[in-house]
């Protein structure tokens, strides 16, 4: 039995935000909304000294006699999703406050997600696995529903419950299927127990188990309820759904894959490339004919997230830092993107969420048109930008491993892809403008996007390489432990 | 020096090209002109090193490509041969870049032209001190393009950019010839290296090659691909159509590129690959057919014409058919000595003809000319000179004008080859004589006597604004600024002695073999032949000359109604040479009909049809069908998700049951 005071050093982050998130709502309950502001900056101070627990966690080690990992994999996510999280719960602020429900409850939903996605990362069993999934997954239904006066929230948050509760049940299904046949949940167990020549039982619930994974990264034909609810929700929780759980997951996804079940790396690689196809071209073709930017961006992270399963179905140290890089760059530019989106008002004031109101934004509102024309030509892969370069990087691992299928298809769809983002920059940059689209109202959010934009531009390149070194260090991290 | 004469047009074409209106006309054309005569005097001062001294060389500059066992480099190669050429090209592009001071001092866009005209030049320079085949074709293509640039200089003209595209395109087909050539010697010499070649040609002789079951000479064939590219760009029979049509550029670019230099590449390149040529006899017999043939059928057509630049046109066309049949009978040495004279006199005939229409206000047709001699002393003497030179004016023994002594040895060196291709070349060229002497007599009395008929010309009214059709309508033709008439007289010294000078170093037997110092297959054997022919061939090409001459004077000037009574009684023979033995409508419906026909086809049903049917828009109507069905998918209703995730789930699960249960 390990002792539990080394176990709680190791997961000095999780402690942090748990305990965080527990003042945060204690602050709330006595102080009542008013405290919003002051709940979410303190929020942000939670997340910098989670993100400080993370430092010197050289080499991975083992907590709760295995049921938790700390490692560069885990460490390298977890600076993502504390960073997303931030930015999601700062750039809420005004949009709350206009639409009346600036509830104190918004900040702390988020840490306890953030803590849920946390706990993914670092899962090291299948039981720690489902208790972070889980842990999201709640904050999230809440979180979808927030506008709770709205029809169309509430019906985000109920479509997001019943089809998570359902991906949830398929999940456990697999992980007693997994346990019944090898006897252990524990992921270096497994990796031992599962075998060249699995047992049925083992294969069927290593389906099951991807299955309630890939409704969380929204691959397809896991990913029917990513539309609606990213429609349906709130803009700023759209912005946060499309960020911190997909790297979450994502993460929990490879380390499943890659730690638990390397042993039937044959098996799972066919259901990754096919969720990787599916997803590319469904995302690609999907998004053409919305009328909805919020519904685009999520066909959008749909076919992101089949670009990043192809860095798994790689399955080589390549293709896992490629998945590592990928999501790096792809946080910023789709929560940018959403920022874009928040920042769109229009005469009365009220949020705007058509393309049509795009329209000729780059004489109302040039700069945020420049700022959208970076994210969309970066999200369409156009090289001297910063999406571009993950992209190359996943397509790279597919060569490398001699998936020239994958690559191809990769490269098909990111052109179809490229269609709709141009159609953005095209109803900005050479329509008309329709109506007028008030002035950003808090110079926070401008910062923000005027920081994010930077990122993505090609200024944005001299980062690269800290991001592929550290991608890489993560990756050899999980494969080598 | 070699590399200042090469590379000072490129420098000065690029400053003027890149200046261009910022630059100035005045700067733009010091640039290009004075760089051009510092080219020219040096290239003189090269041509008595190397013609007269020992100096032959190859300059490396670096290294252009290397790929697997073709490495290709800049170098530049000195030796007579590229020596004579480089006072050629230099020589008449100087004075050409002057004489466009004068004749293009109304133009608009000053800088351009002589930009092109410097870069024509380098290009030119390029060609011929080329050391191996690639670099050859570089040159080869550059001047084809700065041609391609100055046909169409005034490319507000349709017919211009016609002329333009038509000599480009007809030019492709004499460069695909040559680039399959340099394919096959690299192929078979595994080189491209000029000496190389030269040298080992002879190992080859005779070997064959299997095609179709017949066997094929190796280097008959190499040599015939040779030389279409040749023919192209020297517009023998067969691909000379753009020539004539070339004249829609201005009139110094026609002297130029038309006269003295570009079209003589291709005899340059054959007299280059000399030594290869003489490897393939079969070959030479082909140059020879295909030489004489265009000097009869190009002097034919002059006869007719009448426009100005068209007769000269024709001219050049002709005098190149004689380079070549030269070159084919194995006279390399006449066949350069042919070239030479006539780039002296033919542009002088050119920039003369182009002072005619500088005076006549752009009136090019001479049926509109007459009585020119008084107005315009200065260009009807020269132009004289030119005629005298072209005709081959001149007493054995004495002295004679240029093409007295080149045209007369070529005649002559066909006579003495004794082969049956030599006598066909040698009865063509007499009679091509007699032609040429008709033709060109025609233009001056057309031109410089007769009566005025100016006014009949619309050109000319513009300016009179006189209804009356006949006489001069009281225009006064003004003769040309001295920049256009320097040139006349410079070019006119080289017509009136440039043969007697250079006759026996290009010619003369120990002369000859020492002159061009292995630069070129001499062959001292014809040459002393040719030297040694009876009276009588020494004799004939003069009574054609004279014969032609007489016959001239009678129909236009003692009896100027007898063209066309003549016209009339053999009005289809008229109208065969008129129309220029058919060949552009012969062309016509080979090869642009049914270009044009495969074009649309390819256009409608290959790329509308079945491309752009299956390709883009096919796609993009599966992309547009995909993303409804996408959207229908996308139903709102819970259950309807919740099944896609089963059926996913079951899907795989399927997938794997019978793998999984069969492992076991």
């Amino acid at each position: 039995m390990q002792p539990i005071a080394e176990s709680i050093g190791i997961a000095a982050p999780e402690l942090v935000l748990a305990t965080g998130a527990m003042v945060l709502l204690m602050l709330g309950v006595f102080r009542g909304n008013r405290s919003l502001h002051g709940l979410t900056y303190g929020g942000v101070i939670i997340y910098a000294i989670a993100g400080f627990a993370l430092l010197g966690d050289a080499q991975s080690e083992l907590a709760f006699d295995g049921l938790y990992i700390a490692d560069d994999f885990s460490a390298y996510l977890k600076v993502l999703i504390f960073a997303a999280a931030a930015i999601c719960s700062i750039i809420a602020l005004p949009y709350l406050v206009r639409a009346r429900s600036d509830k104190f409850e918004y900040p702390v939903l988020i840490m306890l997600g953030a803590l849920g996605m946390s706990m993914m990362v670092s899962a090291n069993d299948l039981l720690s696995l489902y208790i972070g999934l889980e842990l999201q997954s709640l904050a999230a239904y809440v979180l979808a529903a927030f506008h709770r006066n709205e029809a169309s929230s509430s019906e985000a948050g109920l479509k997001y419950f019943v089809l998570g509760a359902l991906a949830s049940g398929i999940l456990l299904y697999g992980v007693s299927l997994v346990y019944g046949f090898t006897g252990t949940t524990d992921f270096r167990l497994l990796q031992v127990a599962v075998t060249e020549t699995p047992a049925v039982g083992t294969v069927i619930g290593l389906v099951f188990i991807l299955a309630g994974l890939a409704f969380k990264v929204s691959a397809v034909p896991f990913h029917m309820w990513t539309p609606d609810v990213y429609q349906g929700a709130p803009t700023p929780v759209a912005a946060f759904f499309a960020s911190a759980p997909k790297a979450a997951a994502m993460g929990l996804l490879v380390r499943v894959c890659m730690d638990a079940f390397g042993g039937m790396m044959s098996e799972w690689q066919q259901i990754i490339a096919f969720m990787a196809i599916a997803s590319m071209v469904l995302g690609a073709v999907g998004a053409i004919g919305q009328r909805s930017i919020k519904r685009l961006l999520a066909y959008s992270s749909i076919n992101n997230i089949g670009f990043a399963l192809i860095g798994l179905a790689a399955a080589s140290e390549l293709g896992i830092s490629g998945v590592l890089f990928y999501m790096a760059i792809y946080l910023p530019m789709t929560i940018g993107a959403f920022l874009v989106v928040l920042s769109l008002r229009g005469a009365d004031g009220r949020p705007l969420d058509t393309m049509n109101s795009l329209k000729g934004l780059s004489k109302t509102r040039p700069g945020l048109a420049i700022a959208l024309l970076i994210f969309m030509f970066s999200l369409a892969g156009i090289p001297p930008l910063f999406g571009f370069w993950p992209k190359f990087a996943v397509f790279n691992a597919a060569i490398d491993a001699e998936m020239y299928v994958l690559a191809v298809i990769g490269v098909v769809t990111s052109v179809v892809g490229a269609f709709y983002y141009l159609r953005i920059i095209k109803l900005a940059y050479f329509d008309e403008p329709e109506g007028t689209v008030l002035p950003q109202e808090s110079r926070v959010n401008g910062a923000l996007l005027a920081g994010i934009a930077v990122f993505c531009s090609p200024l944005g390149l001299f980062l690269m390489g800290p991001i592929t070194v550290a991608a890489a260090r993560a990756a050899r991290a999980m494969l080598t432990f | 020096m070699l590399n200042i004469i090469v590379f000072l047009p490129l420098l000065a074409a690029l400053i003027a090209g890149l200046g261009n209106r910022a630059l100035g006309n005045v700067a733009a054309k010091s640039v290009t002109t004075g760089s051009l005569f510092v080219s020219a005097a040096l290239s003189w001062l090269l041509f008595f090193q190397v013609g007269f001294g020992d100096t032959s060389y190859t300059q490396p500059v670096f290294e252009w490509f290397r790929s697997g066992d073709l490495v290709i480099n800049w170098a530049l190669r000195l030796d007579t041969l590229t020596a004579v050429m480089l006072i050629v090209i230099t020589t008449v592009s100087a004075l050409v870049h002057l004489y466009s001071w004068g004749y293009m001092a109304e133009d608009p866009d000053q800088p351009r032209f002589f930009a092109y005209l410097s870069l024509f030049t380098f290009a030119m320079l390029m060609l011929v001190t080329a050391d191996n085949l690639v670099q050859m074709f570089f040159g080869w293509e550059g001047v084809g393009l700065a041609s391609y640039l100055l046909i169409g200089f005034w490319y507000h003209k349709p017919s211009a950019n016609a002329a333009a595209i038509k000599a480009f395109v007809v030019n492709r087909v004499g460069d695909f010839g040559y680039s399959l050539g340099i394919f096959g010697i690299f192929l078979v010499f595994g080189t491209t290296d000029l000496s190389l070649i030269n040298e080992t040609a002879g190992e080859f002789q005779g070997r064959t090659f299997e095609f179709l079951g017949y066997q094929v000479d190796i280097l008959t064939t190499l040599c015939l691909l040779l030389f279409v590219g040749a023919m192209g760009k020297s517009a023998q029979l067969g691909l000379h159509t753009w020539l004539p049509d070339a004249m829609e550029g201005p009139t110094p670019v026609s002297a130029l590129i038309h006269a003295a230099t570009m079209v003589t590449a291709g005899v340059f390149m054959v007299c280059r690959m000399s030594p290869l040529f003489e490897a393939a006899p079969a070959a030479l017999t082909v140059v020879t057919y295909v030489g004489a043939a265009t000097a009869l059928f190009a002097a034919t057509v002059g006869t007719v014409q009448t426009d100005i630049k068209r007769v000269i046109a024709y001219s050049t066309c002709s005098q190149l058919g004689y380079m070549f049949f030269a070159a084919g009978i194995g006279a390399y040495g006449a066949s350069m000595f042919h070239l030479t004279t006539h780039a002296f006199f033919k542009a002088l005939l050119f920039l003369g003809a182009g002072s005619v229409i500088h005076a006549m206000h752009h009136e090019q047709d001479m049926r509109y000319y007459g009585g020119l001699r008084k107005e315009i002393p200065f260009t009807f003497y020269t132009m004289l000179i030119g005629t005298l030179a072209i005709t081959g004016v001149g007493i054995v023994g004495v002295f004679g004008f240029a093409g007295f002594y080149s045209k007369d040895l070529i005649i002559e060196s066909a006579f003495a080859a004794g082969s049956e291709a030599g006598y066909v070349a040698f009865a063509v060229g007499v009679f091509a004589a007699l032609l040429t002497s008709f033709y060109s007599w025609r233009l001056m009395f057309l031109t410089f006597w007769q009566t005025p008929r100016w006014n009949e010309s619309e050109h000319i009214r513009h300016v009179t604004h006189s209804e009356d059709r006949t006489g001069t309508g009281g225009y006064k033709p003004h003769e040309s600024p001295m920049t256009m008439l320097i040139p006349l007289g410079v070019l006119s010294v080289g017509a009136v002695f440039a043969g007697y000078a250079l006759y026996y170093p290009f010619s003369g037997e120990e002369q000859g073999a020492a002159f061009w110092n292995g630069s070129i297959a001499f062959n001292v054997e014809l040459m002393a032949a040719a030297h040694h022919v009876p009276l009588w061939v020494k004799l004939a090409s003069t009574v054609a000359m004279l014969t032609g001459l007489a016959v001239a004077l009678v129909y236009y000037i003692w009896k100027p109604h007898k063209p066309a009574a003549f016209v009339e009684q053999f009005r289809s023979l008229h109208a065969f040479l008129m129309r220029k033995w058919y060949f552009d409508e012969l062309y016509h419906y080979l090869f642009i009909v049914p270009s044009l026909w495969f074009g649309r086809v390819f256009w409608k049903r290959g790329d509308q049809g079945t491309i752009d049917r299956f390709g883009p828009n096919g796609a993009g109507w599966l992309v547009e069908r995909g993303a409804g069905v996408a959207r229908r998918l996308q139903s709102g209703y819970l259950y309807n998700y919740a099944l896609v995730m089963l059926i996913g789930l079951a899907a795989a699960a399927a997938w794997f049951l019978p793998r999984a249960m069969g492992g076991e």
